[in-house]
């Protein structure tokens, strides 16, 4: 039986019930406590897009934007989120539509695998939202959040300027 | 697992006093790694993250006082001009994501010997705010860290906030890693000028049980330098400094670096810090005086 969480603060047991609005739409899901943010997304709610790479806050494949900022998933819990608003790369765009970030990256060459690409497009549009595309090096300080393994940092680099409108 | 999760500080501390072994989330960027990895399982967790008051701070007539919650990222967009130092050392945590979540609540709660915030916070004289249902104390930084990852907090205490003095004078904080980003310091140093007292702060990380202050180099240094007339620094001064800083840690051979390098890095960071701080000492003087 799965018992319902009063929304008030205090005690909460076994199982809770999260509200998220992930990628604009609201969703309501029951997790244990120690259900990582990642979790929920890719085992829950079937987007896995966000990768888990380390699941400790390392690599940066986990990335997704919480109320607009960047954080990695894997290092919050889903109950924390209560409320919030969380966007992963299903929802900036789509094959049809990609966002503009999404297509530099396939225009610029910025991946091998893929592996990283969902944190690094992730990432990326919220670099480029803090103002942080600047110059490259700007770019590289700002990514370091995010490692690929492909080592297609050239690639992701150019990608970023692009999306960020070039050399500003 | 209990999940706690009181909407006020008020409520906090009563889940705290009812419930000590229940482990405080901030930013969860430390408790989560450990949780991942099944090196810890509370029995309960308190989620601070819900509590506004704890990400607010406030400065008045030159003291701010830093809510335990507040996200590096806020420290570094708002809090540069006042509390220089320690906007320097939150530039340095982890990647933007880390910065983004990770607290100096939780880098207190840690206490990590390698913690960024620590030498900066001893440097600059920060008090810390620990709160009970059993009221509040301020725990002066230098009395706050006891051991490798042991803090001077009671069962049923937490951080409220961290106070500190706008910076009198400047501040500067360095670390040595093995890059540029997602580092842990191999070793770390922090020097804050305190002009109208002529005193010095400065304090070492990551070379020592504990983040502790280098006290006979704040002492030699602030005998030193000339307050009145500042004039550049000579070099014998800052090599003695540096010395004295190497000497006040006593680190320990690990994967991260060797004693020996430990206390030669130091030596370095310190002569480096001290002399940008001097510089910018001198040149506020020189626009002061034009
Ligand atoms: C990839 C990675 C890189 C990192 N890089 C750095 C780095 O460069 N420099 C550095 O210093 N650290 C680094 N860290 C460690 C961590 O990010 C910092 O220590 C951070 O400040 C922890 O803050 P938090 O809010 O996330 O803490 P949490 O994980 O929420 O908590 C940490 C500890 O503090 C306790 N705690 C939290 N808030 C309170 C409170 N208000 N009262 C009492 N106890 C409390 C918790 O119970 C826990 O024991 C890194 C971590 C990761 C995963
Ligand atoms: S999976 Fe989250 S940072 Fe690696
Ligand atoms: S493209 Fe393979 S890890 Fe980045």
């Amino acid at each position: 039986m799965i018992e319902v969480v009063p929304s008030e603060g205090g005690v909460v047991p076994a199982a809770v019930e999260v509200g998220l609005v992930v990628n604009g739409e609201a969703r309501r899901l029951v997790v244990e406590p120690r259900v990582t943010l990642l979790d929920a997304l890719r085992e829950r709610l079937g987007l896995t897009g966000a990768k888990k790479g380390c699941d400790h806050g390392e690599c940066g494949a986990c990335t997704v934007l919480v109320d607009d900022r960047r954080i990695y998933s894997c290092t919050t819990l889903a109950v924390m989120q209560e409320g919030r608003r969380v966007t992963t790369v299903e929802g900036l765009g789509t094959p049809e539509s990609p966002h503009p970030v999404q297509a530099a990256f396939v225009e610029h060459d910025g991946m091998q695998c893929g592996m990283c690409t969902p944190g690094q497009v992730v990432s990326a549009v919220a670099l480029i939202a803090e103002g942080h595309a600047g110059s490259e090096d700007e770019i590289r300080e700002w990514m370091s959040g995010n490692l690929c393994r492909c080592a297609a940092y050239p690639g992701i680099v150019a990608a970023v300027r692009a999306a960020a409108g070039g050399a500003s | 697992m209990d999940f706690l999760r009181p909407n006020t500080f008020a409520e906090a501390l009563a889940l705290k006093a009812e419930q000590p072994d229940a482990v405080p989330i901030a930013g969860g960027t430390d408790v989560m790694v450990e949780l991942n990895f099944d090196h810890r399982r509370p029995p309960a967790l308190l989620d601070l993250t819900r509590i506004a008051e704890l990400r607010e701070w406030s400065a008045v007539d030159g003291k701010l006082r830093v809510g335990s919650g507040v996200p590096y990222a806020r420290i570094i967009e708002q809090l540069g001009g006042q509390l220089p130092g320690l906007a320097m050392a939150s530039r340095t945590v982890g990647s933007p994501q880390i910065r983004n979540r990770g607290t100096v609540g939780g880098n207190l709660g840690a206490a990590s010997p390698a913690g960024d915030t620590h030498p900066v916070l001893l440097a600059g004289d920060a008090v810390i705010e620990a709160a009970s249902a059993r009221g509040t104390r301020m725990i002066p930084a230098a009395e706050f860290y006891l051991g490798v990852k042991r803090n001077a907090l009671e069962p049923d205490e937490l951080i409220a906030a961290v106070h500190l003095n706008a910076a009198p004078g400047p501040e500067q904080f360095a670390k040595v890693g093995t890059r540029n980003a997602m580092v842990i310091a191999v070793c770390s140093f922090a020097i804050a000028l305190h002009p109208a007292e002529k005193r010095v702060g400065a304090a070492v990380g990551s070379a020592a049980p504990t983040p502790r202050h280098a006290t006979a180099a704040e002492e030699f240094l602030a005998g030193e330098l000339d307050w009145d007339a500042p004039k550049p620094l000579l070099d014998s001064v800052k090599r003695r400094f540096g010395e004295l800083v190497a000497e006040a840690a006593s680190p320990i051979d690990d994967v991260r670096g060797s004693a020996a390098y430990r206390k030669h890095a130091l030596a370095v960071l310190a002569r480096r810090t001290l002399g940008w701080a001097w510089q910018d000492h001198l040149g506020k003087e020189t626009r002061e005086c034009a």
